[in-house]
């Protein structure tokens, strides 16, 4: 218990030495140190949960389960590869003047509070401080955004700040709605809002005020995931903001917000016995996948257009955990891994690649290939990986999706297929130029670190050729345990 | 105070924070929007410890002294300090058509009650409107940040979906959890501190609080919509 602990504390105390560190080389040796930590941490606490169904630690306060020990998993690696990935960017932002040493202590103590936030997400068993560390995770990654202080990113946080405040109260409301009708059964106190207990009592919560709430919550946290029409936010923040920002944006808290959305869909479903909560998120996924994959064709900005691809993922596993079969929800954690992995490897490559040719707009990035081969392949094959060629891990997680589509709802299978198609149409017209090309005069060499990115799409290989056999007992055991919520 | 009278005062209170809610609407003034808005925080902590008193839920004076510290004086005092120094205070905000405005918030309200109808038959707490009017409250504050132009005026419509949902937790649940309770108020102060600290970021990068100036720094790139 005390991994637990440790894993959630690490980037709290971090976060607090960071603030007051001003020596920016050493600030970014500190926070890849945090992030090494709180991963060992992690794994050690992976591994004590994985031989048990579920673990309680303090009175009740935290809850893991192997749904969400694996994403407090996947949470701490990538922020840890994200920091390693994060010390030559920032340096070089550093020295081209984009920030100063003060904005760099700011984003070094902010970066490990959203990490901290985030744990706290995934791991606490009440609905009402999930609610809270959401929002942490919000406030301190709006900070983030504007660091550059252009006009646009200052736009863009504004923008990220109001919608996902607005979206955020929604899922308050729904919050509280619950709240509502838990009190009545299990009485007036944190019991109420105690995710575990509300979960073995759901058929007694009120199915009306549950379908309620499940509306206001799928909006609220709905907004955070990035869903169409909820997503003006998202581009911007992610286009706007520094690039491991956008990495972990993309890669990490959307996934929180997936996963919050997720659990009270276990709730609800164990409350009205229907398929609503399903067929809702169904829709949100079905019409987000293809308005992205549409929307992605007229970027022409590199990250943008990265950002609609995570749009169009979040999208399909919606539209996963919406089908509700185990398939479906097996298909939907091997996609959030492969995602998350995948998705912030690409981010570190573009930021690369972008610093490289001082631009983000995709009509000047020529050439990759030619003037930094490892940039130019890492981009080639992250996008390959993203668009779910095989034999990556993307790859696998579409084919199991598309598999469980056909065997309850064969008529949705040819709108996913042309969501699928079109966004990987959309990725290879713009990558392909990039890639290849002529490398324009003015490129310049950065300090690059392609270990990272080389990782992650090792790891999301691994997952598409042979998904090690403790990792595909935990992704049953998690869907079994999501399906089964009603049951 | 009778279970009867306490309901009574408590529906009065609804009442009451349903029409500063129109009020806000209404108000083209910064000075009176921002006046309108202390008024809530005020009535919000009297809602909470008449609810306090009557449910004998002790925790809830807790909250009703933070709302009125937070929601009361903080937030006004913050905001006013901003709109001085910013020099704002005296500056009018057109209304887009207030009329129709007006019309939207009616039809608004009467949808909340609409859509809280089949609640209401379960509930057996003291407070049956006071779900349905929290719900149009939030609504309503929606409404005031989509017809609003300036940033000041959007975040304390912002502010004003915050005070809504507080309403609606001590209103409908009597209160949530303390440890929640506070937690959402911690959020609700750095949310304030960020704003306060965009609104010079703002001017000083846009020499303007016009939200509409602010997107067109992003039109450029905003060829997705």
């Amino acid at each position: 218990m005390n991994f637990f602990l440790a894993t959630l504390l690490t980037p709290l105390i971090g976060g607090v030495l960071l603030a007051m560190i001003r020596n920016p080389k050493l600030a970014a040796k500190l926070n890849v140190l945090t992030s090494c930590v709180t991963f060992t941490f992690s794994l050690l606490l992976a591994f004590t949960v994985l031989g048990k169904d579920s673990i309680h630690a303090m009175n009740d306060w935290f809850y893991l389960d192997a749904y969400n020990v694996f994403l407090v998993s996947l949470t701490a690696f990538v922020g840890m590869t994200t920091t390693i990935f994060s010390k030559p960017y920032m340096q070089h932002e550093l020295e081209i003047g984009r920030v100063n040493e003060r904005r760099i202590r700011l984003y070094h103590s902010m970066y490990q509070l959203f990490q901290f936030g985030m744990l706290l997400g995934f791991t606490t068993n009440n609905i009402g401080v999930l609610w809270v560390s959401l929002e942490l995770a919000t406030l301190a990654t709006v900070l983030l955004v504007s660091l550059y202080r252009t006009p646009a990113a200052i736009a863009a946080a504004w923008k990220y700040f109001i919608l996902c405040g607005m979206g955020i109260a929604l899922a308050l409301f729904g919050t509280i709605l619950v709240f509502f009708t838990s009190s009545m059964v299990l009485g007036h106190g944190n019991e109420a809002l105690t995710w575990s207990l509300l979960h073995a009592n759901a058929s007694d919560l009120d199915p009306a005020v549950m379908g309620i709430a499940f509306c206001f919550l799928m909006v609220g946290y709905g907004t955070k995931v990035g869903l169409v029409p909820m997503h003006a936010w998202l581009p911007d923040a992610h286009g706007e903001g520094p690039t491991p920002v956008s990495a972990v944006l993309s890669g990490l808290l959307l996934n929180l917000a997936l996963y919050a959305l997720v659990r009270f869909k276990m709730l609800v479903d164990g409350s009205t016995n229907t398929d609503m909560a399903g067929h809702i998120m169904m829709g949100f996924g079905m019409i987000s996948l293809l308005v992205a994959a549409m929307s992605l064709h007229k970027q022409t900005d590199i990250k943008r257009m990265f950002s609609f691809s995570s749009i169009e993922h979040m999208a399909l596993m919606t539209f996963a955990f919406g089908l509700g079969t185990p398939l479906a929800a097996f298909a939907a954690l091997l996609h959030m891994t492969v995602h998350s992995l995948v998705k912030s490897g690409i981010f570190f490559t573009v930021g690369h690649a972008a610093q490289m040719m001082g631009t983000q707009k995709m009509s000047d990035i020529r050439g990759l290939i030619y003037h930094y081969p490892g940039i130019g392949w890492g981009l080639l094959i992250g996008t390959a990986a993203i668009a779910g060629f095989p034999p990556f891990g993307v790859f696998m997680s579409e084919f199991l999706l598309f598999t469980a589509t056909i065997e309850s709802y064969p008529w949705l299978a040819a709108p996913l297929l042309l969501g699928l198609l079109i966004g990987m149409a959309g990725l290879f017209r713009f990558v392909q130029p990039m890639v290849y090309g002529e490398p324009p005069e003015h490129a310049k060499d950065v300090r690059v670190n392609m270990i990272p990115v080389y990782v992650h799409f090792g790891l999301a290989l691994l997952l598409g050729l042979a998904i090690p056999a403790f990792l595909s007992d935990w992704y049953h055991q998690a869907a079994s345990l999501i399906v089964g919520g009603g049951a | 105070m009778s279970s009867m009278m306490a309901q009574q005062i408590i529906d009065g209170l609804a009442a009451l924070t349903l029409l500063i809610s129109f009020a806000l609407l209404a108000q083209h003034r910064m000075l009176s929007v921002l006046h309108w808005f202390a008024a809530q925080g005020l009535l919000l902590a009297i809602t909470a410890a008449v609810v306090a008193y009557s449910s004998g839920e002790h925790e809830l004076y807790i909250s009703a002294i933070m709302t009125l510290l937070l929601k009361g004086l903080l937030l006004p005092w913050m905001l006013w300090r901003v709109i001085r120094e910013l020099h704002v205070h005296r500056e009018v905000e057109p209304l887009l058509n207030s009329g129709v405005t007006m019309v939207i918030a009616v039809a608004v309200t009467l949808f909340s009650f609409h859509v809280i109808q089949p609640i209401q038959v379960t509930a057996d707490l003291v407070t049956h409107n006071s779900m349905a009017i929290a719900t149009a409250c939030v609504l309503l504050s929606m409404l005031m940040m989509i017809t609003r132009k300036k940033a000041i005026t959007q975040v304390i419509g912002f502010l004003a979906v915050e005070n809504s949902l507080f309403f609606a937790a001590i209103g409908a649940t009597n209160g949530m959890p303390l440890v929640v309770e506070i937690g959402i108020a911690f959020d609700v102060l750095i949310a304030a501190l960020i704003f306060g600290l965009f609104f010079f970021q703002i001017r000083d990068t846009f020499d303007s609080m016009e939200i509409d100036t602010m997107n067109a720094s992003l039109v450029h790139k905003d060829d997705d919509e």
